[in-house]
């Protein structure tokens, strides 16, 4: 039997396992929007702007490892889209985004709603189609699912045409699909894991640094076992938290530019270094001429080859799956005699635990004022630290990552590469979608937040309990924190004026909205907040205004030169 | 240093905006890029001269290869190779110029493939040096137009690119 295109793409998402779909409808989605109605295998989340769907369906395939997926409209549909999904790019988050687009005899012809998404998209997204034959939709289809999943993950943009969702032809659905441009590997090289495994047995000072490869791969089980066997030090990248338990004594907290001190100077000083699924980014290593030192040895485990050596010369690469790898050298592991020289370890962890008793994350916990830092802690308490935690961008981020301890994978879910402001409150509506009656919150601030207010309108017709935890400090605190330190102080359009009254515009919305003034009211209005469970609760806390984060590594400084508190 | 970065890739729509958009994006040089459809008229060879240190000459071939549609990708500098480009070059040749023309053409080994009373278009083919030293030998003000096609590279003897 012959079905049309959109037919098709239903019976694909099907095909492929899809719950659930976040998007927006217009013109040239009207014929998939149309089959959405006709049945109720796929289920449809209709968010208040294509950002919120697009980031919706990035928290959901965080918090799940399945593919998260968004459905837009053509022109401004797929340019509100943009922001979403260059943020998961940036983060290698599996995503497949359908856009409508201009049936295709208008195409070209600057028609209604017509916009180049193929092109706009082409710079951040793994890979993308424009389909222009509806006998193409269904091998498309599977080619973008496999390729959004496999290898380095990333979003892949499906572009179909009204005219060719209109279309009929038979489907099927492929079984597989090869491509022969594209054959990711998985194993590591056997030569140069031995080689690893050496340079490991042989280290007087390592240190394993793990980023959020160790998340998407699901690897977090080998690395706690290699870390431990092995008696190592272990730090994980704003992306790579959950990665490794934080609340075990063997993890030296987050490193980079606000990492712990601990962390930052074992990185620096380490005579072996073990980066797995990491990427030695600006905001991890600070200067890379800083950190470069010739008596370090580095090995780096990561999928993609264009990950390796691109930032920072390394010894030993390994190119795979850091899963396979990290499987491959704990059996190499257990079956040799060889180990680690134990004294010169010792000597390592009381260097270690000198570090970490400079105490770097202390704060002022006698203040009148609300200190972030202690929203964050009391957050952890009464979530019994096993809440999902989303963020925005900025000083909340850093706390939310510095203090509440994460034990497991894909609890943590930020925009750690783009650093996309708004990301927070529709990634929290997928996790929530995806986890129905886990705790969910979103740690934002008065800024961020704002971003993608909107949002709170679909978190009511969909019943999604968040809990926002907003920041509020009256500044856009990281761009303030900088002007202080680098800009005289010259606080130049930083303040966020005109706010709005967050608790009116909580209730505005249908939700519950808290207003927390005093640093005593902070542990209860959180529990209070929680026992609400079948409720969206906004909890605006007035924070001290001055506070900065700390440790800070300026830009173009050494992971060393932290300014400390 | 100058490399000559030879790829084969998938022959579709779009597959070249996706490797010049890599080399705009992250800040590549292109001295000349060429491309065309192989005897397999699904696969495209695509012939790139850049340059950069060795750390960019590698990140370029990596970048390039995690393109889904780039099949297989070679740097025809690391081992021996042959470099060809062609111009097409118009020069005056009027009485005065004629002569002197006729024997740049010579001995640069060119054809004169079309002639008028003023000018002379003559084919030249060699290492894109060759086709600079032409340029440079033949009085400016005679030049009146060129086009040329950007290097296309090959592998000696055994060296080949095919999947």
């Amino acid at each position: 039997m012959e079905l049309t295109g959109a037919e098709i793409v239903l019976r694909c998402l099907q095909e492929e396992g899809v719950e659930h779909v976040f998007g927006y409808p217009g013109g040239a989605v009207l014929f998939i929007y149309d089959e959405f109605f006709k049945q109720d295998k796929v289920k449809h989340i209709l968010t208040r702007h294509e950002q919120g769907a697009v980031h919706a369906a990035d928290g959901y395939s965080r918090s799940t490892k399945k593919v998260g997926v968004a459905l837009v409209t053509s022109g401004p549909g797929a340019t509100n889209a943009v922001t979403g999904i260059a943020t998961a790019y940036m983060d290698s988050i599996p995503m497949v985004i359908i856009s409508g687009q201009v049936p295709t005899p208008a195409i070209g012809l600057d028609a209604f709603q017509e916009v180049d998404t193929v092109g706009i998209t082409r710079p951040c997204v793994k890979h993308n189609f424009l389909v222009k034959d509806v006998k193409d939709i269904a091998s498309t289809m599977k080619k973008a699912f496999y390729l959004a999943s496999t290898g380095r993950p990333g979003p892949v943009l499906v572009d179909i045409p009204k005219d060719i969702t209109q279309h009929k032809t038979e489907f099927v659905y492929p079984e597989s699909v090869s491509l022969r441009s594209y054959n990711p590997v998985t194993k590591g090289h056997p030569g140069q894991i031995r080689r690893a495994l050496q340079l490991i047995l042989e280290a007087k000072r390592p240190m394993v640094y793990t980023g959020g490869g160790i998340t998407l791969s699901n690897a977090s089980g080998e690395l706690a076992e290699f870390v431990r066997m092995m008696n190592f030090p272990c730090t994980n990248t704003l992306m790579g938290l959950g990665g490794y338990p934080a609340t075990d004594r063997q993890f030296l907290g987050m490193l980079g530019m606000h990492g712990t001190y601990e962390a930052n100077m074992a990185m620096q000083e380490c005579d072996v270094l073990i980066a797995i699924g990491a990427r030695f980014d600006d905001r991890v290593i600070g200067n890379p001429e800083h950190f470069f030192n010739p008596a370090r040895k580095i090995i780096h485990i990561d999928i993609d080859p264009s990950s390796i050596s691109k930032r920072v010369r390394v010894d030993v690469p390994i190119v795979g799956n850091v899963q396979d790898v990290l499987q491959e050298m704990l059996k190499a592991l257990n079956s040799s005699r060889e180990r680690v020289d134990a004294a010169a370890l010792e000597s390592w962890w009381k260097q270690i635990e000198e570090w970490r008793s400079r105490d770097c994350l202390k704060y002022d916990r006698q203040s009148k004022l609300i200190k972030p830092q202690m929203v964050v802690e009391k957050l952890y308490e009464v979530t019994g630290g096993d809440a999902f935690v989303t963020s925005d961008v900025g000083q909340h981020q850093m706390w939310a990552a510095q203090f509440y301890k994460f034990d497991k994978p894909r609890r943590w879910i930020n925009s750690g590469g783009l650093g996309t402001m708004g990301f927070g409150l529709p990634a929290a509506m997928g996790v929530q979608v995806a986890n129905p009656g886990a705790k969910v919150a979103c740690v934002t601030g008065e800024g961020s937040i704002q971003m993608c207010i909107q949002e709170l309108s679909t978190c009511k017709q969909y019943h999604l309990p968040i809990k926002i935890i907003a920041l509020n400090n009256r500044y856009l605190g990281m761009v303030r924190q900088w002007q202080e330190f680098f800009h005289g102080n010259r606080y130049s359009e930083s303040y966020m004026d005109a706010l709005p009254d967050f608790v009116k515009l909580a209730e505005s919305y249908g939700h519950v909205g808290m207003r927390i003034e005093s640093p005593s009211d902070v542990e209860g209005a959180l529990k209070e907040a929680f026992a609400l469970e079948d409720r969206l609760v906004f909890m605006d806390f007035v924070t001290d205004q001055a506070e900065n984060v700390f440790p800070m590594v300026p830009g173009g400084k050494g992971l060393s030169e932290m300014i400390l508190v | 240093m100058r490399h000559i970065i030879s790829l084969l890739m998938e022959n579709e729509a779009g597959a070249l905006s996706r490797v010049s958009g890599l080399f705009s994006a992250r800040g590549y040089n292109i001295e000349s890029l060429s491309v065309a459809p192989t005897e397999d008229p699904s696969l495209s060879r695509m012939t790139i001269v850049t340059s950069g240190s060795d750390d960019v000459i590698e990140q370029i071939i990596k970048q390039l290869n995690k393109l889904i549609e780039v099949i297989k990708v070679i740097d025809l500098n690391d081992g021996e190779h042959i470099e060809r480009e062609m111009m097409l070059v118009k020069v005056k040749a009027g009485e005065a110029e004629r002569e002197e023309a006729k024997r740049m053409a010579d001995i640069f080994r060119g054809r004169i493939i079309d002639v008028s009373d003023q000018s002379y278009t003559i084919e030249l083919t060699g290492t894109v040096a060759k086709l600079d030293a032409f340029l440079a030998a033949i009085d400016r003000n005679w030049i009146l137009e060129t086009v040329r096609t950007g290097a296309s590279g090959i592998g000696r003897g055994a060296r080949m690119l095919r999947i």
